[in-house]
């Protein structure tokens, strides 16, 4: 066997970064595994997460391992910042440079951002409409680990055998075997299958869960706000990722087998990978943003204490660019060489997705108007995206004329717009979020003080890391240019945002030392809706942290943001008694359908057949295995819930 | 007992899409004409749509609430023209 191929180029060449991360890889590996045999964890990492069903412990999942490829997505872009800090800067060569945007951009967008709504999504939804778990709990755990290990398969192309490095996009020629002989594109093909799979799967499950398992008496126009932005959502991830799982297997296709469908002789045609990537990349974009809104929409109300200001048209208005983002992905290829018509047909349709947007926008500024305004830190985060965001929107239309983005095209301006509309709508969003939630895991809030701090480094820095880009967008620096002259006069801007990203690594960093800290010493919550009594939905009403099953009767709901008036009315929603509960019981085999599917990547990754062929085979015996199982779950008897109820202090109920 | 355990419906549905696949193979592998090519590709492409929605998908076992189920395909149906005729266009009429 030949060795050679899986060892990185930047291992041959002695490259100081390359060694510094195959290093710092395998001493973490060995640190964790070290750990998990001296504090004797094994088997509680075994029983109470790797098997588990339970659609918290999931989120938390996801959750965490966002937030790690957020610091590896960060330090990515911390790299590219460092290599543009002055012109001829000799940091990154240029082929570590393509590696690295390539990276960077698809961390922070499938790995970062998708997961951390989707962990979002898995904590809040069965507790907003009332529910126990998912619709089907053990799909969960299936979506989760083919998450973790496509994420884990592409992670692991910088140390084993080489890195995509065609751009997040891959665009086709560049992306074929003629113009990318590594393995690294094969990567790109496959870890974003397995991944990807998981995603679809995630959004099956939240469509049939929000449609079928609310609590009684919520109709769909009682839902909370994040549950219909996140039914919508997964709409839109059920009829855009097919388009990517077919592309991405074309592609497979064309890398592995020698088939022509993206190459640029024999009838096939390169520019359908760009189509087909984008008809997929822009509903994508929704796929991030709407969840966001929601959550938005869920911590504004809360925190001006109103409810939400023109429900009806938040509803109308997600619907509607639901619609929009199959109707505009041409606007990524302006340039492509297409006729007039098609370009102002999709620039008027681009421009049209700024009117429902604006709408929401103004409903969030009218739920503000006349509220007692409670400047937490996840409120601070939804007011600062207010203004930022609508910056980056207004950009987004002078991107959106056809004949003006002949300018902008893959410049820096670009650049800047995206960074605008996907930080403070997407990560400003999640983060908002996680604070914002946190208590219902954890049992504590997060310290406000150190969020807020954290907060204002963010924001700050963030504007000084991206606004320049602006500027040099327009002065006509284009994206992935890994140097420039000193004579381009590009160097002053560019050392501002530079010290910018150093500044959004130090808030990110205060991030999770406010976690850690607050583990240690933020005082307990006692009662369920921590926020000074202000929480309207669901998820406040029962205990904190969450019991296991969630609810020890199921609320009954009579009107939009039921918790709220029940309170204020001082009825209770639980009608019922106490009876014994029906859960799903854990189960190992989503997690070693994952790793078999993480080897069965790898091996396809590197065309070895035969091992690839036995772990394909082992995927079919999982999938047999589950068709033949009979697993009707278990019941928590009824003194086991009264008791866990006491243990909370037994008030409620 | 063998006739209720077994699923009937299951296999049936994963030897149509096979012998479908094939039928759809011999364009590439038989010589015929383009507009025959294309006639059998487009037939067995829908063919094969409804084997996997009645077979596996089981569009035809919800008994209440239809309408969910229309709006679902007509959303499926409009995205899956808009993305077909508006890729045509862009990358292949042209005007």
């Amino acid at each position: 066997m030949n060795w050679d191929k899986f060892i990185v180029d930047g291992l041959k060449h002695g490259d100081p970064l390359i060694i510094g991360a195959v290093v710092s890889i395998v001493l973490v590996s060995i640190a964790i595994v070290a750990g998990l045999t001296y504090f004797k964890k094994w088997g509680y990492l075994w029983r109470e997460w790797l098997t588990t069903v339970d659609h918290k412990k999931i989120g938390v999942m996801y959750i965490i391992s966002a937030l790690v490829m957020l610091f590896r997505g960060g330090a990515d872009g911390l790299m590219l910042r460092m290599q543009l800090t002055a012109p001829e800067m000799k940091f990154l060569t240029a082929q570590h440079y393509n590696e690295i945007f390539s990276a960077h951009g698809i961390i922070m967008i499938l790995f970062m951002a998708m997961p951390f709504i989707i962990g979002i999504m898995n904590v809040v939804i069965p507790l907003q409409i009332g529910a126990r778990d998912v619709a089907f709990p053990r799909l969960n755990a299936v979506s989760f680990w083919l998450f973790f290990f496509g994420a884990m398969l592409y992670n692991i192309a910088f140390v084993v055998g080489g890195a995509p490095d065609a751009g997040w996009t891959s665009y086709f020629p560049l992306a074929s075997t003629e113009f990318s002989p590594g393995v690294g594109n094969n990567y790109y093909a496959i870890a974003l299958q397995i991944a990807g799979l998981g995603t679809l799967m995630t959004g099956v499950n939240f469509i049939v869960t929000i449609l079928k398992m609310r609590a009684p008496g919520m109709t769909l126009m009682r839902m909370p706000m994040f549950t219909w932005s996140t039914l919508i959502t997964c709409i839109i991830i059920v009829f855009a990722f097919p388009v990517l799982t077919v592309a991405l297997a074309l592609m497979m296709f064309d890398r592995l087998f020698g088939s022509q469908f993206f190459t640029m002789t024999n009838g096939g045609m390169d520019m359908l990978w760009a189509n087909l990537f984008w008809v997929w990349g822009h509903p994508e974009v929704y796929i991030v943003i709407l969840p966001a809104f929601g959550i938005y929409s869920e911590i504004i109300s809360t925190f001006s204490r109103k409810n939400l200001y023109g429900y009806k048209s938040m509803v109308a208005s997600m619907a509607i660019i639901s619609l929009l983002s199959f109707l505009v992905w041409v606007h990524h290829f302006y340039t492509m060489g297409q006729g007039a018509a098609v370009n102002s047909f999709f620039s008027i349709t681009t421009m049209l997705i700024a009117v429902p947007t604006g709408v929401k926008i103004f409903n969030w500024l009218f739920t503000l108007r006349k509220g007692k305004i409670v400047f937490t830190t996840p409120m601070l985060y939804s007011l600062a995206f207010i203004p930022i965001f609508t910056l980056g929107g207004v950009t987004g239309v002078m991107l959106a004329m056809a004949s003006a983005d002949y300018q902008y095209h893959n410049t820096m301006f670009l650049v800047a717009h995206f960074h605008y509309v996907l930080i403070p709508g997407t990560v400003f969003a999640v983060i908002a979020g996680m604070y914002y939630w946190f208590p219902l895991i954890a049992g504590f809030k997060l310290n406000e003080r150190q969020g807020k701090a954290a907060f204002w480094t963010i924001a700050i820095s963030f504007n000084v890391t991206f606004l320049p880009l602006f500027f040099l967008g327009l002065d006509g620096m284009t994206r992935r240019q890994y140097t420039y002259s000193a004579e381009t006069g590009f160097g002053p801007l560019n050392l501002i945002a530079t010290i910018g990203s150093v500044g959004l690594m130090i808030g990110f960093a205060l991030i999770v030392y406010n976690i850690i800290w607050s583990f240690r010493h933020a005082p307990r919550e006692t009662k369920g809706d921590v926020w000074d009594g202000a929480g309207r939905t669901l998820e406040w009403a029962t205990h904190i942290p969450v019991p296991v099953y969630n609810f020890a009767v199921v609320p009954e709901v009579d009107r939009l943001d039921a918790f709220y008036f029940a309170k204020k009315e001082k009825r209770s929603l639980f009608k019922d008694k106490i009876e014994k509960i029906h859960m799903p019981s854990n189960n190992g085999q989503p997690f070693i359908l994952g790793a078999i599917f993480f080897f069965w990547g790898f091996f396809m990754v590197f065309s070895m057949w035969k091992s690839a062929i036995v772990a394909g085979i082992g995927v079919l015996i999982l999938l047999a295995m589950r068709t033949f199982e009979r697993d009707h779950g278990f019941y928590i008897p009824v003194d086991e819930v009264k008791k866990t109820e006491q243990s909370y202090g037994g008030d409620s109920v | 007992m063998m006739k209720q355990l077994f699923p009937i419906g299951h296999v049936m549905g994963f030897i149509f899409s096979l012998v479908l696949t094939l039928v759809a193979l011999l364009v590439v592998y038989t010589d015929m004409s383009y507009t025959m090519g294309m006639v059998i590709l487009v037939s067995t492409a829908v063919i094969q749509a409804t084997v996997q929605l009645f077979m596996f998908m089981h569009v035809n076992e919800s008994k209440e609430d239809k309408n969910t189920l229309y709006i679902n395909i007509i959303y499926a149906v409009v995205v899956s023209l808009i993305t077909i005729f508006g890729s045509l266009w862009t990358l292949v009429w042209d005007w």
